[in-house]
């Protein structure tokens, strides 16, 4: 913490297009896109508000609610689909205590869906804050979520 | 110059021309949702598909330009179906309340419907759950209702440049949507209603008129708004000798100065002229009370009054002061009189201030 | 039994991919080099005699595309899609781990080309790490003057497939909702900040360096002559080696299962295999022997779209799949045009009716007239492509859907 929005924002101000850049900057120190941050944003790209909003919801990676610290994301695309992933998905859910959508109590881990992720040759995948888990099988998940406890 | 068959009639058309237009040059009727002539293309209802010989998808027309030799069904079966299927696609996300709609039988997926026969939707599922209430006193925005042609954001931001409201998630769930999901008096909005003009479903529709009378049962008289001196055209709907609304006159020829667009004022603000509490005659306070006169009598009065006062304390003891709800013709009458009646150069106008 | 042809990842694991160097001790950046002793119009003759057609799924001829760039604009873009989001595809991925220099050679080649001065990789923000990895590559090629005054940008999307269309691509570059638009004009003619660009995908410009250094004859005389060079396929599903090979275009697609895949896991019978990625057809056990290839691919209503090959035993049920699938577009449809923002979400309603067993005979019917309006209607490639797999999951197994109906 410490850095302000601005500041946080200032390397892509002048980058054609840069706002996407600048979402991505502002998600990587809060997981998520702070209503303040999103108005602030709007104001050095000098665009409305509304349509800034309108970018930070289009994308499925950026998100306008609170977040928790590791954000897992579970693919369900068809090669996962095939290889277990429900099964994975119900493992997780039960282990962590929420549905897909929903953060712990701790705030430690947010849970979502995503489509592929682009390491097929080693379904069902998760990822993990963008680092890929390969090859999981319920009975991993303890293993794979002890390193980020 | 560009020659293509539409309907099996040749047309000629200049180089630039979309399909739409070559198309309604050859007689052709072709619907459209999303298109308007005064904001930026979308392409995205895809209602004006036409089918153009040896492509292998429709060509929506509003934004495909005419080319050399190109030959053009514009109701062909597979335009018909793909119309079809659109308008059942589109009435399975809109909240059908026609009997009670305050645009039924001035709405475009009504008229539609009734033109392609499209009674009932074979994709219904999920209802629409997009409406939000907002209270402000003028937009009822039912977006139950909305087909998404998103010409109320387009208009918002290229007609008035408001910029209030942008189009929210994406997919299905895409909704048109203030920053924040606020309502219209938390945002940029300044309730010129323009987004009202532009709906061509009952999404949008006005507060002010609401229940008051449908448009096609009112009366139209096209006028000057008189809230200023801008001169912006409009149309009062009647009913019953009452004003029930106003519609605008998007027509150039009709409507110079506007094309339709309106203030808030113009738009919402025509309440007044059923009220009781109007003056309709002059007022002259006698005896510390105000009482109704000729005009005769009130413009006798207000003449012999000012001629005391300049006789009294000179001309320069008066001033004239104009209103931008009058006229330029009457700004000009006003410091006409100011200098060549009374005598005076104290001449000023609120809209300096 | 033929096996792979490398070109693309002839080094593979023998060269560090972020440094020019090692691709340079192997043969790196003498295509550029070819290329800038040569007049533009030139480059893009050779390229286009090669007849190297798109890697990204359209499958159109890459000189061709270069020669609509219109010569005198003051500012040209060359842009790569990296936003590989076809289920099962990961080559592109694989093209950057494993010759990200070539990658970045090709693009030079083109810029050359078409006198353009600045390149953008769009890459897909599910692959940070590969973001990551440009750069350094970018970094070592500039810092030995390979790529001389032609700068790249490394630009990372945020979870959106309909960005791999090339315009929502830009929209996105630009800094707004990945909407496509429509076209025309096309992105060589008003493309990025409204100026002409290019746009190709990885494995198209990775494959440049070497038309560039054997000769457009040479790269025209591998595999299929109407879609002739080598393509990267990448394995999923049931089969026993899933992972990427590199092929010659003539290759059969029986052989890409049962000699490079190594068949069916468990000896089981092959149902059925997807092409492509989750927008490509379904292909019957019947017709396998057909060589990958683009134009062989559509003549049994398939498409070779990404590379992507998704292997389905006789045990799975294609109706769940097809479910899967539509939901994927139902998630993916950006929701600009009415036929593809409603239509995949009432694919999807309809499919998952049928899949839990509460599906009628009406169902399928209303879903092939929605499909057939999806691809004829719609305003870009996701809602075109969106139907076909379950409309084909149909076509060869009716008997499945009738089997589940109620």
């Amino acid at each position: 913490m410490g850095k302000s929005f601005e500041e946080i924002i200032a390397p892509f101000k002048d980058k054609k297009g840069g706002i996407i850049e600048a979402f991505h900057a502002l998600q990587k120190e809060y997981n998520f896109i702070p209503q303040e941050a999103l108005k602030e944003t709007a104001r050095i790209f000098r665009i409305p508000e509304a349509e800034a909003y309108g970018i930070a919801t289009f994308y499925t990676h950026f998100s306008i609610e609170k977040r928790g610290k590791y954000i897992i994301r579970m693919c369900e695309s068809a090669p996962c689909h095939v290889a277990g992933a429900d099964k994975v998905l119900k493992a997780l859910e039960s282990y962590l205590g929420i549905k897909a959508g929903e953060t712990t109590p701790d705030g430690k881990f947010t849970l979502e869906l995503c489509e592929c992720v682009g390491q097929c040759q080693a379904t069902p995948v998760i990822t993990i804050n963008g680092e890929p888990e390969l090859n999981v099988t319920p009975e991993k998940i303890p293993q794979i979520l002890s390193k980020y406890e | 110059m560009i020659n293509l068959t539409i309907d099996g009639k040749n047309v000629t058309v200049p180089r630039g021309t979309m399909l739409l237009e070559a198309c309604r040059l050859a007689g052709a009727d072709i619907p459209t949702l999303c298109y308007d002539p005064e904001l930026k293309l979308a392409g995205s209802c895809r209602m004006c598909v036409v089918e153009v010989e040896g492509r292998r998808t429709l060509a929506a027309s509003c934004v495909t330009p005419a080319e050399e030799g190109m030959v053009v069904q514009t109701e062909s079966e597979e335009v018909v179906e793909a119309r079809k299927v659109i308008l059942e696609l589109l009435l399975a996300r809109h909240r059908l309340d026609c009997h009670v709609c305050e645009k039924d039988g001035n709405c475009r997926l009504q008229d539609y419907c009734y033109r392609y026969g499209v009674k009932d939707s074979r994709f219904k599922g999920e209802e629409p759950h997009f409406y939000k209430d907002d209270p402000n006193p003028f937009i009822e925005r039912d977006y139950d209702k909305c087909i998404m042609c998103t010409k109320c954001v387009r208009a918002c931001a290229e007609i008035t440049g408001a910029f209030a409201i942008n189009l929210k998630n994406r997919g299905h769930e895409v909704v048109i949507s203030t920053a924040f999901d606020g309502g219209l008096k938390d945002s940029t909005c300044v309730f010129c209603g323009q987004c009202v003009m532009v709906c061509p479903v009952g999404a949008l529709v006005s507060k002010v008129e609401k229940g008051r009378g449908r448009d096609y049962q009112t009366e139209k008289v096209r006028t000057i708004c008189s809230y200023c001196g801008t001169g912006c055209t409009l149309e009062l709907k009647v009913l019953n000798d009452q004003v029930v609304g106003v519609n605008s006159v998007r027509d150039e020829r009709l409507s110079p100065v506007n094309r339709g667009a309106l203030c808030v004022k113009g738009r919402f603000g025509w309440d007044f002229v059923n009220s009781k509490e109007r003056l309709t005659q002059p007022l002259v306070r006698k005896d510390g009370e105000l009482v109704p006169v000729s005009w005769d009598e009130a413009l006798d009065y207000t003449a012999s009054r000012l001629k005391e006062i300049k006789e009294r304390w000179g001309a320069g003891s008066m001033a004239v002061f104009t209103s931008a709800r009058t006229t330029n013709e009457e700004n000009y009458l006003a410091q006409k009189l100011a200098r060549a009646v009374i005598g005076t150069n104290n001449v000023d106008h609120c809209a300096r201030l | 039994m033929k096996g792979e042809k490398r070109i693309i990842l002839e080094y593979a694991d023998k060269i560090n991919p972020e440094k020019a160097e090692d691709y340079i001790k192997v043969g790196g950046y003498k295509g550029l080099e070819k290329a800038r002793r040569m007049k533009p119009k030139k480059i893009i003759e050779e390229v286009k005699k090669s007849n190297l057609r798109g890697r990204g799924g359209a499958g159109f001829n890459t000189g061709m595309k270069w020669s609509f760039i219109p010569e005198n604009a003051p500012i040209k873009y060359v842009v790569c899609n990296l936003d590989e989001g076809e289920p099962g595809t990961y080559k592109d991925r694989i093209i950057c781990e494993k010759n990200a220099q070539a990658l970045l050679e090709g693009m030079a080649i083109c810029a050359t080309a078409i006198g353009a001065e600045k390149g953008y990789i769009y890459c897909r923000g599910e692959y940070p790490y590969i973001v990551k990895l440009l750069n350094n590559a970018i970094k070592s090629a500039k810092e030995i003057g390979a790529l001389e005054d032609f700068d790249i940008e490394v630009r990372m999307g945020a979870g959106a497939y309909v960005c791999g269309e090339e315009t929502a691509l830009i929209e996105s570059i630009e800094g707004q909702r990945g909407e496509p638009r429509f076209k025309p004009p096309f992105p060589g003619v008003e493309g990025l900040w409204g100026m002409p660009t290019v746009v190709n995908n990885v494995e198209t410009f990775a494959c440049l360096p070497y038309i560039l250094v054997n000769g457009a004859e040479w790269f025209a005389s591998i595999g299929a002559p109407n879609y002739p060079g080598t393509k990267i396929l990448t394995l999923t599903g049931d089969i026993n080696n899933p992972t990427y090979f590199e092929v010659p275009t003539d290759y059969l697609l029986s052989d890409v299962i049962y000699e490079l895949g190594g068949g069916i896991k468990s000896g089981r019978e092959l149902k059925a295999v997807q092409v492509g990625g989750s927008s490509g057809a379904f292909i019957p056990k019947k017709n396998i022997d057909t060589p990958i290839d683009f134009d062989s691919m559509t003549k049994i209503g398939a498409s070779l779209g990404s590379g992507a090959v998704f292997v389905l035993d006789e045990t799975r049920d294609i109706v769940d799949i097809a479910t899967r699938i539509a939901k994927f577009f139902k998630h993916e449809s950006c929701g600009k045009c009415n036929p593809c923002r409603e239509g995949t979400f009432r694919m999807y309603e309809m499919m998952t009716r049928i899949n839990k067993g509460l599906g009628k005979p009406e169902d399928i019917e209303n879903i092939l007239v929605l499909s057939r309006v999806m691809q004829k209607a719609s305003l870009c490639g996701l809602g075109q492509a969106a139907p076909i797999p379950i409309e084909t999951s149909i076509k060869h197994f009716k008997s499945d859907y009738m089997a589940k109906l109620n």
